[in-house]
């Protein structure tokens, strides 16, 4: 499942993140600013999730791609 | 430790240093920062309100902006977006003004009036976890602005460029301003002191991403408290560095800008919480946000600058003898509209996925 959290304001990533989360164990959050990545990469991570970040093409967009 | 809890409780630590100092060299008490008075007492200097003890271009405001430019710029975060409901937060703006007007302070004051040993505020910190707790509400049921998209790089620029007009006027034409001869308007550090202890701020909290409504919403929403640290570190500070100058003054009397009115120090704080978690930030970090290119963070705080102006033109500030006749009523409108954007919002949100 992919969850396009580009553009959104804090905390939106996260919280979308979280809610994906309780549906489904394999995602990829996309976001586009440092903050968000950090915030969900910590998020995910205090869940005991796997968390690979790898930049995107456009610049400062990053695909999250979470396991449980 | 990690790196980036190190570096919010650090950022914590120099704010509260930082806030305390420009009061030994001149800011008004327990205002070493307050982004509600300084932008209000911006409008006054640039003529937008007139009451007399309020008006001073603070430079703190200008190097806040700035310091987080430049930071961004050299960490390529300098991205200019823009279009995420910009007149909704241009109201949200607005009347979070209103609330920190009533009570006296933005919460980063609030936390540095906590500091000084002002009770006052810690009644206004309860509110302010009151109107985040029905932020939080409003985003568990599907409340979410707009997402923003990148615009012409050319946008990020300009908030910080009038900025540097700002100084430019304030340094070298300062008769085209209009300064407080007494009051907290008058009550400033030296120009380059405040310019400087705004940049260092403005540059550590974008860096940080500090903000002062992240701290008790992502504690409660995501049982994360980084950011929380960084709350509790600088009233620590605030107050240490107070009782090294013997300025630590516990009560609810007598303490400096700031009434002893608690049910609307409670409600002002509440209004202020309640929009700052919609915004997705509180003040700070709108003004942060605004130096790093975020356009709709550049309108709300537009919004900020035009709600200060019209408490001041239409009596609804609050001063040391407390709430104004007006203030009261500006209060609880701006609780009903921020409440009204919240339910509008989320209807419309569950409309689009039904």
């Amino acid at each position: 499942m992919v969850v396009d959290a580009r553009g959104c304001s804090c905390p939106q990533p996260v919280l979308m993140t979280k809610k994906a989360l309780a549906k489904e164990s394999k995602l990829e959050v996309l976001v586009d600013n440092n903050t968000a990545m950090n915030n969900v990469s910590r998020f995910a991570q205090s869940q005991g999730c796997t968390v690979n970040v790898k930049p995107a093409e456009a610049d400062g967009e990053y695909t999250i791609e979470i396991s449980k | 430790m990690k790196s980036n809890k190190l570096l919010i409780i650090i950022t914590g630590a120099i704010i509260g240093a930082i806030a305390v100092l420009l009061v030994k060299f001149g800011n008004p008490a327990n205002m070493g920062f307050c982004i509600a008075c300084f932008i209000r007492d911006t409008a006054g200097a640039l003529k937008l309100h007139s009451a007399a003890i309020v008006q001073y271009m603070r430079p703190e405001i200008i190097g806040l902006v700035l310091g987080a430019s430049i930071m961004a710029f050299s960490k390529k975060e300098m991205i200019a977006r823009s279009g995420s409901n910009p007149l909704i937060r241009f109201v949200l703006g607005f009347f979070v003004m209103v609330g920190a007007l009533m009570f006296l302070g933005c919460p980063l004051r609030m936390m540095l009036r906590i500091g000084g040993g002002d009770f006052n505020a810690i009644v206004g910190l309860v509110g302010f976890v009151g109107g985040i707790l029905l932020g939080i509400l409003a985003l568990n049921k599907g409340f979410s602005l707009n997402r923003a998209y990148k615009v012409s790089n050319s946008e990020s620029y300009v908030f910080p460029l009038i900025q540097i007009v700002f100084l430019v006027v304030l340094a070298g034409i300062p008769s085209l301003l209009v300064f407080s001869e007494e009051g907290p308007g008058s009550m400033h550090a030296p120009l380059l002191m405040s310019l400087a202890g705004g940049l260092i701020v403005g540059a550590l909290a974008q860096r940080a991403r500090f903000c002062t409504v992240a701290g008790i919403r992502d504690s409660i929403m995501f049982r994360d408290f980084s950011m929380l640290y960084g709350f509790i570190v600088l009233i620590v500070v605030t107050i240490i560095v107070n009782l090294a100058f013997n300025f630590f003054n516990p009560g609810f009397e007598g303490q400096p800008v700031a009434h002893t009115d608690g049910l609307w120090n409670f409600l002002g704080m509440t209004l202020v919480g309640f929009g700052s978690v919609l915004l997705g930030g509180c003040p700070l970090r709108q003004l942060i946000l605004a130096g790093e290119g975020n356009i709709d963070s550049v309108i709300t705080v537009i919004g900020m600058f035009i709600g200060a102006a019209f408490c001041h033109n239409f009596g609804l500030a609050a001063s040391a003898d407390g709430p104004s006749a007006n203030g009261p009523y500006a209060v609880v409108i701006g609780l009903i509209v921020v409440a009204l954007i919240a339910v509008v919002n989320i209807a419309g949100n569950r409309k689009k996925g039904a």
